[in-house]
Order: C-alpha cells, then sequence, then structure tokens
C-alpha cells in the first residue's frame, strides 16, 4: 500500500510539470486523468484503513481514516475541477492560449499535488510546509487572470495567509519544544509519536500551541476574524480555483487543525480545544449568516457560505462526541462536493449572462436548463435541505449537540444555520427560478451594440470575460473604454439566449449531485466505517 | 539561589533584542532601502544566533543553517528586494494612518503584551537557553505584525512578513534547536518560495496600479 501514497505523491507532481511543455490540448485532458487517478487511489486506500483495521504507514508518509476522509474529498475536486477546467478554457480559446493555459493546469495540478500530500504526511513540520506551498501556488491562481481585482485579491491573500501561516509555524515550533520534553532533542515531529504519550507533554505549552495552531491555519480555514482575505481571493479568482479553495483547501486546513486537536486533547483533555472551537465556530456561523443576507455578487455568496459551513463543523467538534464528529466529517466531504458544484454551476451562469451581479440576472434556470437546476439543487444542498449529504451531517452535528445536557450551542447553530438558508435561497430563487424569459440589466448602450463606441465596449467586454475576468472586470474594461461605467448607459434588459455554455461544465456538476445524493441517500457501507473509525480517532478524554 | 545567566544565554538574548530593537527601526525608517538594509541586519543577526547555539548545543546541523539562512536572508532576499525598488522607483515608505510616535507606542505595548504573556511560560530548551530569548522573539514577532499592518506599501509589508518569519527562527533557535535539518532548509525553502510569490504579485500590482502602495486596494469590499 505504501505505493499507492508514493503514486499519490508523484503521479500530481509529475503531471503539473508535464503540464507545463506540452501542448494545451494534451494539458486538459491529462488533468482530469490525474484528477481521476488520484480519486481512484485514495479510493482505495479506504478498505486498506478500514476493513482491515490497520493505517497504511510508509516512513514519511503515513494515512489512517482521518486523513483519508480528507483525502477524498480534495481528490474528488481535484477531478471534477479538471473537468471543469476543460470548459472553462474552451469558451475562450484565443485568450486561453498556450501562455495562459500553461501556467494555469501547471499551477492547477500543483495546487492539487500539495493539497493531495498535505494529509499523506505524519511529521507536522512538513505538513505545515506542504500548506505553505498551498498558499504561495493559489495566490499566483488567483492572481491569473491578472486584472486590478484579481491582483488586489491575491495580495490580500497571500499576505494575510502568510501571516497566519507565521503564526502556524510558531505552533509548529512549539509542539516541537513540547515533545522534545518528553521524547528528547532531535525527534522526528510525526503525530504519530506525539499521541503514543500525549499525557507528559507540558499542559501550558500545549495550551498555547492549540490556540496559534487554530489561529494560524484558522486564517487559511476562513474563520472568523482571520477570514478577511477569503471573500476577495474566491470571488476574484478563476472559478476551478475558487472551488478548490473554498471545497478543499479550508477543510485541508481544518485538517490539521484536528490534528493539533487530538494531540491537544490527550494531553490536556478535550475541554479547552473545544471551547476554542466554539467560539470561533459561533463567530464565524454568525458573520457569515449575516452577510449572505446582503450579498449580491454570487460568488462572494458561495465564500461567505464556505466560512458558514467552517463554522458548522468548528461547532460540531465543540460538542466533543463522536456523533457529531462523525456528522463533521461527512459534512467535509458533502461541502467539497456541494461547493464545487455551485462554483462550477456560478461559472456557467457568470459565461452566459456575462455578470455575477444576482441583482441583474433573471430566469438563470431558464437559459440553463441543466447547469442552472444542478445550482439551485447545490443551493439547497448547501442549505442543508434533503436528500443531499449536507442534510444528513447537519442532522447527525445537531444530534450530536443535543446529547449535551445544555443543549443552548445545538439550539444556536439551528437558528444560525436557518438564517443562513434564507441568505442563500432567497438570492439564489430570485436570480435562477424567476418566470418568463431569462434576461439581464445591462446598459443600453451594451445591450443595443450600436454606434463605433458601443460596438467597441461590447468587444472589449467580451474580451475581458474570455480571459475568465468575469464581471467586474468586465465593467472596468468597459468603464475604460466607454469613457465611464460601463453603468452609465440607460439600464435595459438584455435577452439571454437559452442553451448550455459546455458539456464539460454540466459534466462536473452531474459528478457533485451524484456524489451529493449519495452521501445523502445512500452512504456506501465501507465509507461509514471510514467515517466512524476517524471519528473514533478524534475522541478524547473529555 | 537565581539562576545566573551564561555567557551564552546573555549572547542568545542580546541577539534576540537586536533583532527586536531592528523591527522598532524598521517602524520609523521613512526609506524602503533603509527597511531592506534593516531585514538584512535583522538577518545576519538571526544566523550569529544560529552558530552561538551550533557551538553551545554541539549541533552541526544548526551550522548548516546558520549558512543557508546567510546566504539566503542576508544576501538574496534583500537583493531580489532592491532589485524590486528599482523597478518601482519609489524610496519613500507608505504612509500610515499613526505617525511614527505613535506607531512606536503601539509597537512597543504590543511588545510588553507578547513578552510577558510568553515570558510567563517560562519555556526554556535547556539550561544554556533563557525563557527570555522567547519572549523576546514573541515580542519581534507581534511587532512584525504591526509593522505589516500599518504600511501601506508592498515593499514594507513584505519586509514585515519576512521579519516575522525572523522572528519565528529566533524562537526556533531558543527553544527548538534540535528541529532536523531537513525540517529547518524546508522552512527556508518555503520562505525564498514566498519571497518569490511575494514579488510577482508585488511586480503584477504595480503593473497595475503604477505604485507599490497598497492604501488604494479597496475595490473588494463586504
Amino acid at each position: 500500500m505504501s505505493s499507492v501514497l508514493l503514486a499519490l505523491v508523484i503521479f500530481p507532481f509529475a503531471v503539473a510539470v508535464v503540464s507545463y511543455l506540452v501542448p494545451l490540448g494534451i494539458a486538459k485532458v491529462l488533468a482530469p486523468l490525474s484528477g481521476a487517478a488520484s480519486f481512484v487511489l485514495a479510493l482505495v486506500l479506504v478498505p486498506a484503513v478500514v476493513l482491515h483495521s490497520h493505517v497504511v504507514d510508509g516512513s514519511e508518509l503515513r494515512v489512517d481514516a482521518l486523513s483519508v476522509v480528507f483525502l477524498i474529498a480534495t481528490a474528488f475536486l481535484y477531478l471534477t475541477t479538471s473537468i471543469f477546467s476543460a470548459g472553462y478554457l474552451d469558451l475562450a480559446p484565443n485568450v486561453a492560449g498556450l501562455k495562459y493555459g500553461r501556467r494555469f493546469y501547471a499551477g492547477l495540478n500543483l495546487f492539487c499535488w500539495a493539497m493531495i500530500v498535505t494529509p499523506l504526511l505524519s511529521n507536522m513540520a512538513l505538513v505545515w510546509a506542504a500548506v505553505e506551498v498551498t498558499t504561495v501556488v493559489s495566490a499566483l491562481l488567483v492572481a491569473i487572470d491578472d486584472t486590478d481585482s484579481s491582483t488586489e485579491a491575491a495580495w490580500k491573500y497571500v499576505l494575510i495567509a502568510s501571516m497566519g501561516l507565521g503564526i502556524a509555524l510558531l505552533a509548529t515550533i512549539l509542539l516541537y519544544y513540547a515533545g522534545s520534553s518528553v521524547f528528547g532533542s532531535g525527534f522526528q515531529l510525526s503525530y504519530v509519536k506525539l499521541l503514543s504519550d500525549a499525557h507528559h507533554l507540558p499542559a501550558d505549552v500545549m495550551r498555547l500551541t492549540f490556540v496559534l495552531a487554530v489561529l494560524g491555519y484558522g486564517t487559511k480555514m476562513g474563520l472568523v476574524p482571520v477570514h478577511t482575505w477569503l471573500p476577495d481571493a474566491h470571488s476574484e479568482a478563476p472559478t476551478p480555483v475558487s472551488a478548490l479553495l473554498s471545497g478543499a483547501l479550508l477543510a485541508l486546513c481544518f485538517y490539521v487543525i484536528l490534528r493539533f486537536y487530538q494531540i491537544t486533547s490527550l494531553a490536556i483533555g478535550s475541554s479547552y480545544p473545544r471551547d476554542v472551537f466554539l467560539g470561533f465556530g459561533i463567530a464565524s456561523l454568525l458573520l457569515a449568516a449575516l452577510y449572505l443576507l446582503r450579498q449580491r455578487d454570487m460568488k462572494r455568496m458561495f465564500a461567505y457560505s464556505s466560512v458558514e459551513h467552517m463554522g458548522i463543523v468548528a461547532i460540531g467538534m465543540s460538542f466533543g462526541v463522536v456523533l457529531a464528529f462523525v456528522g463533521v466529517l461527512l459534512h467535509v466531504l458533502a461541502h467539497a462536493a456541494a461547493k464545487g458544484t455551485a462554483f462550477f454551476g456560478t461559472g456557467s451562469v457568470v459565461r452566459k449572462f456575462g455578470t455575477k451581479d444576482m441583482a441583474v440576472i433573471r430566469g438563470g434556470v431558464s437559459a440553463l436548463p441543466l447547469s442552472g437546476s444542478m445550482l439551485v439543487a447545490a443551493v439547497f444542498a448547501l442549505s442543508a435541505m434533503p436528500p443531499f449529504g449536507l442534510f444528513r451531517s447537519e442532522f447527525l452535528i445537531v444530534s450530536g449537540g443535543l446529547s449535551d445536557p445544555g443543549y443552548g450551542v445545538a439550539a444556536v447553530l439551528v437558528v444560525l444555520v436557518t438564517l443562513a438558508f434564507f441568505g442563500l435561497s432567497w438570492s439564489t430563487t430570485q436570480t435562477m427560478l424567476t418566470t418568463g424569459p431569462a434576461d439581464v440589466v445591462g446598459p443600453s448602450d451594451l445591450a443595443a451594440s450600436t454606434g463605433t463606441a458601443a460596438a467597441e465596449t461590447a468587444a472589449e467586454v467580451r474580451a475581458a470575460e474570455e480571459v475568465g475576468a468575469e464581471v467586474g472586470d468586465a465593467e472596468e474594461v468597459g468603464a475604460k473604454v466607454g469613457g465611464g461605467h460601463a453603468g452609465d448607459g440607460e439600464a435595459t434588459r438584455r435577452p439571454v439566449d437559452r442553451g448550455e455554455v459546455s458539456p464539460w461544465i454540466v459534466l462536473s456538476m452531474v459528478l457533485g449531485i451524484a456524489a451529493l445524493l449519495l452521501l445523502g441517500v445512500h452512504l456506501p457501507a465501507d465509507l461509514s466505517r471510514l467515517l466512524n473509525d476517524a471519528a473514533r480517532e478524534l475522541r478524547s478524554p473529555r | 539561589m537565581s539562576h545566573v545567566p551564561s555567557t551564552t544565554t546573555g549572547a542568545e538574548d542580546v541577539i534576540a533584542v537586536l533583532v527586536l530593537l531592528s523591527e522598532f527601526a524598521m517602524l520609523r525608517a521613512p526609506l524602503l532601502r533603509s527597511q531592506v538594509r534593516l531585514y538584512a541586519f535583522q538577518s545576519l543577526a538571526m544566523s550569529v544566533l544560529a552558530v552561538i547555539v551550533a557551538a553551545t548545543t554541539h549541533t552541526p546541523a544548526v551550522y548548516a543553517v546558520a549558512g543557508m539562512s546567510f546566504v539566503l536572508k542576508v544576501v538574496i532576499v534583500p537583493a531580489i528586494m532592491m532589485r524590486l525598488l528599482r523597478d518601482v522607483d519609489v524610496n519613500l515608505v507608505g504612509s500610515s494612518k499613526f505617525g511614527v510616535a505613535s506607531s512606536s507606542l503601539i509597537a512597543l505595548g504590543v511588545a510588553v503584551f507578547g513578552f510577558f504573556a510568553i515570558g510567563s511560560l517560562h519555556v526554556r530548551h535547556s539550561l544554556m537557553s533563557s525563557s527570555t530569548t522567547l519572549a523576546i522573539s514573541s515580542a519581534a514577532v507581534l511587532v512584525a505584525f504591526v509593522l505589516i499592518v500599518l504600511r501601506s506599501d508592498v515593499v514594507s509589508q513584505a519586509v514585515g512578513f519576512f521579519s516575522l518569519e525572523n522572528g519565528v527562527s529566533v524562537a526556533s533557535l531558543a527553544i527548538a534547536a534540535g528541529l532536523p535539518l531537513v525540517v529547518a532548509a524546508l522552512f527556508l525553502f518555503d520562505l525564498l518560495v514566498a519571497v518569490v510569490a511575494f514579488g510577482i504579485i508585488a511586480r503584477v500590482h504595480h503593473g497595475h496600479a503604477r505604485t507599490p502602495f497598497t492604501d488604494k486596494l479597496d475595490r473588494l469590499k463586504g
């Protein structure tokens, strides 16, 4: 089985390198193949970890039930995102030329490689390094469209995330210090070793270590108040990158925090780390729920939805019972599928309507019968509606919370999730499910495309859309060419024709919805055992 | 009987203080070039500290860390930053909402908090190292945050992040000198990669905005 781990380390990296060297057409094929191979290899690990009741152990590479859960989530998004990317770049053949395409695919594969490697590593210092690699690569991917907005988002992201990782590095060093007081100087900073004798780790140092780890990795996980980079980066990144950031990267940072949680709760009991989770979780869920009520930007709305879901899993961890832990881990899987699907649908809508402003889009499902419908389904899934996986996971989390005599936190969780549900579903149904012909509000000069200036503006807008700049930048270009803001002209409703923008986008969304249904309706037995085993790994003295 | 610090412990503390003071100097430096030079000086102090730790703990691997730190942080990173400065053709640092005196006072308050908060844990690696070193390095990390938050240009913010990393490195030398060489080397490699990322995005920002200042990065809200 060590060969499987090795293949997971080598294959995506090799594809990243090759993608930069080969023609774009080959890179487009290689990425889904690499995603599919990674996903299959991740699934192959499930029986090895669960059915044979043992962990797969290499030298520095190691997986147990917990890491396999996160590996599956990441590999699944790698597969679906690379399928989506084929359609995403197909829509802009001129701009997604060799240079852009090479950078995009090399970055995408490298980003996925770093995320796949992270849960395979047992050394916490190497884990930190891998997470740092994800930051650097994804920051460059956020900036790849080379617009004002994407540059602003990338700068904020790289700066804030790096500061967070600076704190996480301090936490890692303190963890080493705590371990060296038990195992002596020069020991390998493996969480397995630390867990083996965690009871003897110094309590004060472990308290500080855990808080710093949550603060540091929580910055990348999107926990309030250190989440401020997230809405900008998610909304301005190319859509495939947004999906990976939201569905995989946030969860992966949560995984690292869970490793710290395991060690800390064995060292000092779980009460203190659970309180820390509760504080960050409530703050994240509350703020995200409030922001969801007032969002007009579709991608930004899903970014805040990610903050909301990270708040939910943090609160789930604060309940401290196995039932809630199972829910949390199922939530990670279902959120990856749902958020990926939601972003893919958003990409389709943006391509079709030329904007991500939900206030001006009407009749989304009429214009996009398949991807529009699946986007609505993904939003309902994110709102924890049955029969999707997130309903089941949130049900388990709340059930776990209700097993606590206090009930209070579970009640708060339900109230805030309901608030977020209203925000998400109201905006989306107004945009996607309105009856009548599909149209979008735009300035009359753009709609009519009459006259030289107007024609140039429209052409520039199309060009901006083609490079993946999407709405904010389309407006920017319009403003530059038209000599003012694109909205300066009289607003009219511009009709939008019916039809899907790309079969690849539809396929990626079908996979996402299928996964959500599978997780919600019929959880496979092996997967169920995997989640239970992983949850038991997290259990510790209360 | 109170513990009398050895010469080595005293030297460690002095260097940690130098690292902290260089951050205060960065905070008041009016020129971008001065900030980069102060970062190089700070990194040099950090490398010297690594040599002292290597000698006192008889850990040859830490000599290698000292050498790599010197090459990377004293030579390569400042050279990259200086090149970026030549390209942007701006000398003065970005103005902050606070003056030099107010910024220094804020940094002082934050440093005192960090010093006493971490110092109260009495974390020490061995009798040869002092718990004060970790406290001072924690104060340096917090002052680096102040620098990043209060300055509004890409160079100062990047230097702030790199000096934050220096503060963490001092903490690492104080309490985790035995950290395996490969891991320490990986940290440095990550720093190099981060420098490249900062450099690329800073250039892209300058290409768009024609300025290194970041106070106009306020399009994205809500």
